[in-house]
């Protein structure tokens, strides 16, 4: 089996959906020619012509725009926004339209596009290229909310969301698009869209993260058993929207104590979702408060600070000592 | 600007053609003038009148094949009507019923864009797909004077250029965006001229001349679907009444400046026409008009003889597949809402 990269997934994943199905689009900023500016679309308008792969203008609003008005008529687009923090200039396009046609046309007419985006700090970016909007997304119906943490999954997910009949935002972490292998088969499969993924297990303490988190909260589980014996259950959430709350219960109720870790700012995003609905499902199974680890409610910081905002496995583990010791 | 157009009888247009183009306009007035009576009534929910607009809407859609695609505004329900959509759905979606977004399936029209602009690169996006299917099929996007100066308005005709993708771009500039004028909507002169930035021909006529609408869409159906890619088209028209039943012109406009309008009523310089070229009569006035109140007023019948809405409606449609989670909240509003009777099924 072929070890690669998320990036490399993410491309084989296109790959294998534009030789499936005609209707696959794929388009956006930089996409066609250059192969997308992470090279998450190397070589495939070289493979499937610039009718199918192709560079648009400068124009995300547009971007998302065409790609509804190519959805409702049977293409299935995957559209590019270059960083997601561009977003806001398709916002309408996106949670306006997109999210609503099925809604507003009583199913008459859907909107069934991938929106991928690369997103997430750490990498030293630009301003405004790096912030987790997912939140916005977690509160708009409609919409999936799909973010893959590692190669496997980013191909299987990616797969299950050009197929999905609904519109789904496709979140992938810069930081995790080169920074680790995994062995990926060539050919295609799908991982489903609303399952969450137990990536380590244990009894006493539940951890729920989704994307590059879930690297951190892993290392910090580790680190967790190495100087307690206390074993952490991990979840990889995979999903924000919906969020598989079942295999969230299901693990709350064994370890009876739960952290949610999230590098979006800390205030009414999926973090605070997820400890809403533990609390609306399973509190009489909770020894002490579920509590989040994430970055203040402030702005995206500058890049030379970045790293001090976004919690790293020190600061993940003193979320765990502290949910232990309430 | 005068009309002259209706002095002599057409040769390039049939005269079925000439009186489809004026028994619409009159249905779409008829249909007006009573919603407004409705919304004043209470019978139905605000309501954006289009009395001013009749040529505009019914002469650029019966312009268009039954194959190509309307996408319209919330002040082009006229339009959708013409291209087929069914009157009652339109009386059901004003008075807040999810039934009135129901489109039927062989009509090639796509729901009310509600924000403005953001249908422009629906219409591009439409057209692009029949392009790239090899499918002869046309969109035309309505949109307003105000929408010139969103920035869908320029990403949709700048992809349309750039890809010539056969979409028609319908300008109904009507003169106001609700209460600010064309002249503080943009410095330049006309809307048709801001085409040439982005390399598509662009197109200014008389909107209250039914006939020159109908001439200027048919040429860009036809210069779309032989290749020929996208048309802007301004028509110059004016809405006699307020924004919406909302809305109080007066705040911002002469009442003056409708009555000129008025004198140039597409409806009435079309039936003066028809009129002198024999096709028209007071008898065949007197027949539509007792013809079209009858059918208004059976719409409207249909509308109130819908029952209470279903409140399933707020879960059905939301995504393709009711999701766990939905499953529940559903459950906890059913049992919320002690008359939600009979949706058991």
């Amino acid at each position: 089996m072929a070890q690669m990269t998320m990036v490399q997934a993410v491309n084989n994943a296109l790959d294998v959906e534009l030789g499936r199905d005609k209707s696959v689009l794929v388009f956006g900023e930089d996409v066609g020619q250059n192969g997308g500016v992470f090279r998450a679309t190397d070589g495939l308008q070289a493979k499937y012509g610039k009718d199918r792969v192709f560079d648009t203008p400068l124009a995300e609003s547009g971007i998302i725009g065409l790609a509804n008005g190519l959805a409702m008529q049977g293409f299935r687009p995957v559209a590019e926004i270059q960083f997601f923090g561009f977003v806001f200039e398709a916002m309408d396009e996106i949670a306006g339209q997109a999210a609503r046609m099925r809604f507003r046309t009583n199913g008459r007419y859907t909107c069934p596009l991938v929106v991928r985006s690369p997103f997430g700090g750490g990498n030293k970016t630009p301003e405004m290229h790096a912030d987790s909007l997912e939140g916005l997304f977690v509160q708009t119906p409609g919409l999936r909310v799909v973010i893959p943490s590692n190669p496997y999954d980013a191909k299987g997910l990616l797969i299950s969301a050009i197929r999905d009949n609904d519109p789904v935002i496709f979140l992938e972490h810069m930081k995790l698009y080169r920074s680790l292998r995994a062995e990926v088969p060539e050919e295609a499969y799908t991982v489903p869209l609303d399952k969450a993924n137990v990536v380590r297990e244990g009894r006493d303490l539940t951890v729920i993260a989704y994307g590059a988190m879930v690297h951190t909260a892993l290392k910090a589980a580790e680190e967790l058993a190495k100087q307690r014996g206390v074993q952490a259950e991990v979840i990889d959430l995979r999903s924000v929207n919906p969020i598989d709350i079942e295999t969230i219960v299901t693990s709350v109720k064994k370890t009876h104590r739960a952290v949610v870790v999230q590098e979006a700012q800390r205030s009414a995003g999926a973090a605070a979702e997820i400890i809403a609905q533990i609390n609306e499902h399973a509190i009489y199974h909770l020894e002490g408060p579920v509590l989040r680890v994430t970055p203040p409610d402030t702005v995206y910081p500058f890049a030379q600070i970045e790293d001090e905002w976004i919690p790293d496995s020190a600061q993940v583990l003193r979320g765990f000592d502290k949910v232990l010791s309430l | 600007m005068a009309d002259t157009a209706m002095l002599r009888k057409p040769s390039d247009v049939t005269d079925d053609v000439l009186l489809n183009l004026y028994t619409e306009m009159v249905r779409l007035r008829v249909f007006d003038r009573r919603c407004v009576r409705l919304q004043r009534a209470g019978r139905i929910g605000t309501y954006p009148p289009l009395e001013g607009q009749e040529a505009c809407q019914v002469a650029s859609t019966l312009a268009l094949r039954r194959q190509d695609f309307v996408v319209p505004t919330y002040r082009d329900y006229g339009a959708m009507m013409v291209h087929g959509v069914p009157m009652e759905h339109i009386l059901m979606y004003w008075n807040g019923r999810a039934e009135g977004c129901e489109i039927p399936d062989d009509v090639n029209v796509f729901p009310i864009a509600v924000p403005i602009a953001t249908q422009l690169p629906h219409a591009a996006g439409l057209a692009w797909a029949a392009k790239l299917r090899g499918i002869d099929q046309v969109a035309l996007g309505f949109f307003g004077d105000g929408a010139s100066s969103e920035g869908d308005f320029h990403e949709a005709l700048n992809f349309a250029g750039v890809f010539q993708i056969p979409v028609i771009f319908f300008c109904e500039n009507n003169q106001y965006a609700i209460s600010v004028p064309f002249r503080r909507q943009t410095a330049t002169q006309t809307i048709a001229e801001k085409a040439a930035a982005y390399g598509v021909r662009g197109v200014r006529v008389n909107g209250q001349d039914a006939l020159e609408v109908y001439r200027a869409v048919r040429s860009a159906v036809e210069q779309a679907a032989a290749g020929g890619g996208p048309t802007l088209i301004e028509a110059l028209t004016y809405r006699y009444g307020a924004h919406t039943t909302s809305d109080d012109p007066s705040k911002y406009r002469d009442p003056s400046e409708a009555d000129a309008w008025r004198e140039r009523d597409p409806i009435v310089q079309l039936r003066q026409s028809l009129v002198s070229w024999g096709l028209w009569d007071d008898e065949a006035e007197t027949e539509l008009l007792e013809r079209l109140e009858s059918e208004v007023t059976a719409a409207v019948a249909r509308m109130e003889a819908l029952g209470p809405p279903n409140p399933d409606h707020l879960f059905d449609c939301v995504y393709a597949e009711l999701s766990p989670h939905l499953e529940r909240q559903r459950r906890a509003l059913r049992a919320e809402l002690k008359d939600w009777e009979g949706t058991d099924q």
